[in-house]
């Protein structure tokens, strides 16, 4: 009886603690860090200049079999991905091989030669220079991409945390883009947001609509909310099937559209 | 008891999971027209045979009214007849709303009409195609020769329930009729349905017209007049014909101007050759000075609520914008850009001042807030000015004139319109050359 009523308890205690530390009040909202796009720039020197180091070449190389290491592991989906954040593609290896060739041929560097000074001359051709700065470079480049590595494993989170990815996002986002035509008869000074929530098939079929401020459709003075809103409303109805992740219908079968001009409008 | 944790914690996850519903922010959409298709109104087969009216083709000549209304305004794509699927008759009971999709149409006007004791009586629904619901559904009785004013008060009151202003298809335009050489030009005063139709003169030639105004009923007009060299504000009745004049004043006058409550006129004229305004009282035809100061001020406009006046002047050297309060205090100029600004018209919102800039030989038309603030110029040309509101603010009328050659030909002027957006800038069409156009109220409030 005893130990039917301490079990009693632990349950009941555990289930209350677990209800408490899930409840919505309790779940702090995601930090939605905007994805980073880093852009680096580089001397064309230093990049036209690589084969005439010695040194450059052993690291040029050895970077080139790194590179084929990861792009085997790789999916082929990610490799897109992977482009913004200057992992090198082999198609890119190619193109530096053939300005290697070009750059070779002394009559075409011949003008770019006679042009320099002296003192130039030498920042051009000194290959330990050169190579110190590719090892500083590839130092960086690791740097950056464990940064990258980093704040894409963050955005996953949050994404997850939202349901949809960010290109899952900007997919449906672009389809209503295409559906919607916004009223252009609306008050530039007035909230316009319409929020509609939508209850999903597995194919993107809407099941239900419902908007949620509809109470605002009927109040004298805001005729402009309801056209706003039916313009919404006319919106998802058009695009339909919505364009929705093949897989996870559980995390999107319920949707909430929040539609504002107002950037729009105020151009 | 593995089995009871495993359980709770599927349990408590799955109640996290519904909690958090996906949100997705839409702040941006398309500007294209929206596709409309309007059905041929349909004739009840009770319809009477009436002398002079051709009812069979009369609900055709209505639906093409209408989409000529909505084609003008650059929101809505009326779609081509040919496609429609359903007869008039069918779709005005009760729409194939998949038929209509098929078409890619978003909305769907369909009506009735029905002629009987000697009375015209027209029907409409507006159909929402993508929600299968009805929208609005109206009638009108009245008298058969009124049938282009029901086409366009349709036209209002679809405008109306898909944009969420008010129309500006039942209105009138009145202007100054231009004929002749340049050097020898008959003005006359004319007035026209909104879509150019149904022009009728007001006015023989004889005299110089200028800057005819309508009052707030839109049953009086105002405008300015050369008798024998000496410009008089007149007073002109439309509907009786009846023309009064309101006073002989003296030097040079311009653009007589009514108050928004219709008691009061307002204009500039010089006195002692130096410019100011004046308002009179429609009453009493009291006249009282506004403004006093040694420079030019001209073209006043009131705003919708009376209390305040827009005008310009030169008194900073340039001509530019002021709004003072209706007594004449508070005078503060509003306009600060390069060029010359003038022509101020208060907006029927209350919300916009538009005016005419010229700056380096150029024309332009634009708008700005009524505290000089957000300047948007819309159009330019060689010349063109005398902007004019539609009733619901969101149009502008104006005149503009093309460059003669050398020989003094080529010579045009003609009336345009364009949206406040600076888009769909359209030429309307007129029995001759055009200038100074007034945009009246709605005819049908």
């Amino acid at each position: 009886m005893s130990r039917g009523l301490l079990f009693s308890i632990l349950f009941h205690g555990f289930v209350i603690f677990m209800t408490v530390l899930t409840l919505p009040f309790m779940l702090r909202d995601p930090v939605d860090l905007p994805p980073i796009v880093s852009v680096e720039f580089i001397q064309i020197t230093d990049k036209t200049n690589i084969p005439f180091a010695p040194k450059a070449r052993e690291i040029l190389e050895k970077v080139k079999e790194d590179k084929r290491v990861v792009s085997e592991q790789a999916p082929p989906a990610d490799k897109a991905k992977e482009k913004p954040d200057r992992i090198p593609m082999p198609e890119d290896k190619k193109e530096i091989k053939k300005i290697v060739k070009k750059k070779q041929n002394p009559e075409e560097i011949k003008p770019q030669i006679r042009q320099a000074s002296e003192f130039e001359k030498k920042e051009l051709f000194d290959p330990d220079q050169i190579a110190a700065l590719i090892d500083k470079a590839k130092e960086e480049q690791a740097e950056t991409q464990k940064k990258a590595n980093k704040l894409t494993q963050s955005s996953v989170k949050n994404s997850f945390a939202r349901g949809l990815s960010l290109s899952e996002e900007d997919a449906l986002r672009a389809q209503i883009f295409g559906c919607w035509s916004v009223p252009l008869g609306l008050p530039y000074d007035e909230k316009l947001l319409v929020r509609i929530k939508l209850k999903l098939k597995q194919d993107g079929t809407i099941l239900k609509s419902e908007i949620l401020d509809h109470e605002r459709m009927n109040t004298p003075g805001q005729s402009f909310y309801r056209v706003l809103a039916e313009s919404a409303l006319r919106a998802v109805r058009i695009c339909q099937p919505l364009k929705v992740p093949p897989t996870g219908y559980k995390r999107w079968k319920d949707l909430q559209l929040n539609f504002d001009p107002t950037e729009m409008l105020k151009g | 008891m593995k089995k009871i944790i495993i359980t709770l914690l599927f349990f408590i996850f799955s109640v996290q999971n519904a909690n958090s519903l996906i949100k997705v922010d839409i702040t941006r959409g398309n500007l294209d027209p929206l596709p409309i298709a309007v059905s041929p109104l349909h004739i009840d087969e009770k319809s009477e045979d009436l002398k002079g009216l051709k009812e069979k083709k009369l609900g055709e000549e209505i639906s093409k009214i209408i989409e000529k209304n909505f084609k003008s305004t650059g929101l809505f794509n009326p779609l081509r007849k040919d496609a429609f699927v359903q007869r008039p008759d069918i779709a005005h009971i009760k729409p194939r709303f998949e038929d209509w999709k098929l078409i890619k149409a978003q909305a769907l006007v369909t009506g009735k009409i029905l002629v009987k004791d000697k009375k015209l009586k027209v029907e409409f629904r507006l159909w929402d195609l993508t929600a299968a619901k009805e929208m609005v559904a109206l009638s009108f009785t009245t008298t058969p020769t009124n049938w282009r004013r029901v086409a366009h008060i349709i036209s209002d009151k679809i405008y109306e329930r898909l944009t969420g202003e008010t129309g500006y298809f039942d209105t009138r335009i009145i202007y100054v009729s231009e004929t002749g050489p340049k050097d020898q030009r008959i003005k006359k005063l004319a007035i026209m349905d909104q879509d150019g139709h149904g022009t009728k003169y007001l006015t023989l030639g004889n005299e110089l017209v200028l800057t005819p105004r309508f009052n707030p009923t839109n049953q009086l007009v105002t405008y300015m007049s050369y008798f024998k060299n000496m410009p008089r504000v007149y007073l002109l009745d439309i509907e009786t014909g009846i023309q009064e004049v309101v006073g002989n004043f003296p030097g040079m006058t311009f653009a007589p101007r009514f108050s928004p409550d219709g008691k009061k006129v307002i204009m500039s004229f010089a006195k002692d050759g130096n410019s100011d305004i004046y308002s009179m009282d429609m009453e009493t035809r009291k006249v009282e000075r506004i403004t006093e100061h040694s420079s030019i001020d001209t073209s006043p406009s009131y705003s919708p609520d009376g209390k305040y006046i827009t005008f310009n002047s030169d008194r900073s050297g340039l001509q530019q914008i002021y709004v003072m309060r209706s007594d004449g205090t508070q005078v503060k100029r509003v306009t600060f850009g390069k060029g010359l600004y003038g022509t101020p018209v208060w907006s029927p919102r209350g919300d916009l001042i538009a005016f005419t800039k010229v700056r380096k030989g150029r024309f332009y038309i634009g708008v700005m807030r009524s505290d000089g603030t957000g300047e948007r110029l819309l159009t330019e040309n060689y010349y063109q000015e005398a902007p004019s509101w539609s009733p619901n603010g969101r149009v502008l009328i104006f005149y503009r004139e093309t460059k003669s050659d050398s020989k003094g030909k080529g010579f045009s002027a003609k009336l345009w319109s364009i949206d406040i957006t600076g888009y769909n800038e359209r030429m309307i069409k007129t029995e001759t050359d055009a200038s100074d156009p007034s945009w009246s109220s709605l005819l049908s409030k």
